[in-house]
């Protein structure tokens, strides 16, 4: 905020315009206070009243609804964040050689693979998840595929792997936690890739060869000079990944069960079916808090500060 | 085995390609499909039916009609508004930029779920019912963050040397704008504005939050469908909509190196 102090007629030339800036700015900040910061505000109000839908609600700070929320949907919650948290790391695991390959190794397709990648986007993301479906199920795509292959016994083998380490039910791929995690990973591939990619691109690839003639291995060359580099591109696609994901519920109804309700499906509920506001706004509110609490640790320890 | 020691960073690549394409994929040849029942989810046989009668399922388009005009006038105002904000940000310093940084950014790490719920809880607290016009402003509101983000990113990648030569050469302040900045900027306000729309028609956990059962979007639509069968007839709008991207981009990227060609 210091930065309008400035050098002699260049000052009192951007004094004198200085109603611009707030004038460009009034209507967009307006909009955004009075649609997104009071209704937070709102919905903080809303957790802390009691009453019911009938005689409305009056603000009693009535703290209590948080201990029964969190009390109660604790498994939820915390599932919430550890599916997020997994289909991060698999975006990342999928999202960064992708990003590479785009960057570095695709000569001239690299715009036709770049459109490609954002694509999916424009069909709606409803419809992309129910063809997960269509793929997972019994009888669907993969089945018969492994099953023309003679390759049923990989698949068999894959959904008892996932049995044993708990992401499955031993017999199925739909309606099981790995269907979810794999949703979530797909449906938000694009936003890890993108920002990867707008990173690995501007990348100085001398500077690989650089590390090889000094006897770098790849691998450490990999770990000491092009990790480090690529952090901006990996925190912002990390937090566009996995912020939409802890809220997301779209994958855990049509492709999981009543064993992967996630919390926004309970908030979803409580709000518009059980019509239990101070509850389902709790809800809302410790999600939001834990977000917070989770990506400003993350960026702190990531040391990045510029985000936007 | 060394070719693919070689090409391991193709063979990912190719491998994740196919994993993000996939879906669409079988919800084109999905679209071909003339199910047995209500499901559409094992193949049966061939047929043109749905491409040839899109709108033949109750409600359908009166769906991607709400949700086309819902798209249009959020991905306008959110872009007319963003670009204004983007402006101020890139080309002017202010007190309380710090804090209009921070509300920008909120917006787009919220939850969707959350956005929802908060302004519904408003929306409630004020007695005002949900329907149209509860959907466009939630529509412009989470839109216009990512206008500004794209629109800035632009404005920060101009060579300010050229509105100075503008000026040099005795353009006013509005002629330099006009004639110099806002061609530059364009391509930056038309890639927010295609975003915006595709955020808008596309979004389904806000719109539900602040919808009313006579305001149903596509979105809604499909997940209303989705619980009884989906029919054949959201393949078709579904594909449509994924090959006019791909050709509405492919289109641009075709003109910008055609001209790229020209210019050098």
């Amino acid at each position: 905020m210091t930065e309008a102090v400035s050098a002699g007629p260049a000052r009192r030339r951007r004094r004198r315009l200085n109603w611009v800036p707030y004038a460009l700015l009034a209507p967009g900040m307006l909009w955004l206070i009075v649609f997104f910061a009071v209704p937070t505000v709102s919905l903080v109000s809303q957790s802390l009243q009691t009453g019911d839908v009938f005689n409305g609600y009056t603000l009693t700070w009535h703290v209590q609804t948080y201990v029964d929320a969190l009390s109660t949907y604790w498994p939820q919650l915390v599932r919430s964040l550890v599916y997020a948290g997994l289909a991060t790391v698999f975006t990342l695991l999928l999202g960064y050689p992708l990003a590479w390959f785009i960057a570095h190794r695709s000569g001239r397709f690299k715009n036709v693979l770049l459109v490609l990648v954002i694509a999916p986007f424009f069909t709606s993301f409803l419809i992309r998840t129910l063809a997960w479906q269509t793929i997972l199920g019994n009888g669907g795509l993969l089945e018969t595929t492994t099953d023309a292959l003679h390759l049923s016994w990989l698949l068999h083998g894959f959904e008892s792997f996932l049995g044993l380490v708990g992401l499955g039910t031993g017999n199925q791929l739909l309606y099981t936690p790995f269907a979810v995690v794999a949703g979530l990973t797909y449906n938000f591939l694009p936003f890890m890739v993108l920002p990867l990619y707008a990173n690995i691109e501007r990348l100085d690839l001398r500077l690989v060869e650089a590390a090889s003639d000094l006897y770098a291995t790849p691998a450490s060359a990999f770990r000491k000079v092009i990790w480090p580099l690529s952090l901006p591109g990996v925190v912002a696609g990390t937090l566009l990944t996995f912020i939409p994901a802890a809220g997301d519920y779209i994958n855990s109804v049509l492709l999981g069960s009543t064993q992967t309700v996630m919390i926004g499906q309970v908030i979803d509920s409580q709000f518009l079916r059980v019509l239990n506001y101070p509850l389902a706004a709790a809800l809302s509110v410790s999600l939001m808090a834990l977000i917070i609490t989770f990506v400003t640790v993350y960026v702190r320890r990531a040391g990045t500060e510029e985000l936007v | 085995m060394s070719w693919l020691r070689r090409h391991t960073v193709q063979v990912i690549g190719l491998l994740v390609m196919a994993y993000i394409l996939l879906p669409n994929l079988v919800v084109l040849a999905f679209s071909f499909n003339k199910p047995n029942g209500r499901l559409n989810i094992t193949w049966q046989e061939f047929s043109f039916d749905a491409w040839l009668n899109p709108c033949d399922t109750p409600g359908i388009c009166s769906s991607v009609g709400l949700s086309l005009k819902i798209g249009i006038i959020a991905s306008l105002t959110a872009t007319v508004l963003g670009t204004l904000v983007a402006f101020a940000l890139g080309r002017h310093r202010f007190r309380g930029r710090a804090g209009t940084n921070v509300l920008i950014f909120m917006p787009m790490a919220t939850p969707e779920v959350v956005m929802g719920s908060s302004l519904l809880t408003l929306f409630i607290a004020l007695g005002v019912g949900t329907g149209q016009t509860t959907i466009l402003i939630a529509h412009i509101m989470f839109c216009l963050s990512f206008v500004v983000v794209t629109v800035k990113a632009r404005i920060a990648s101009l060579d300010p040397r050229l509105e100075e030569a503008a000026a040099d050469l005795y353009a006013s302040p509005a002629q330099a704008f006009r004639r110099v900045t806002l061609p530059l900027v364009a391509p930056g306000i038309a890639a927010g504005a295609l975003l915006a729309f595709s955020l808008s028609f596309d979004d389904y956990i806000i719109t539900n939050f602040n919808a009313s059962p006579s305001s149903v979007t596509f979105p809604m639509y499909i997940w209303g469908a989705a619980q009884r069968g989906v029919p054949v007839q959201v393949n078709v709008i579904g594909s449509v909509l994924f090959l006019a991207a791909v050709a509405f981009v492919g289109i641009g990227q075709l003109l910008a190196a055609g001209r790229q060609r020209a210019r050098a």
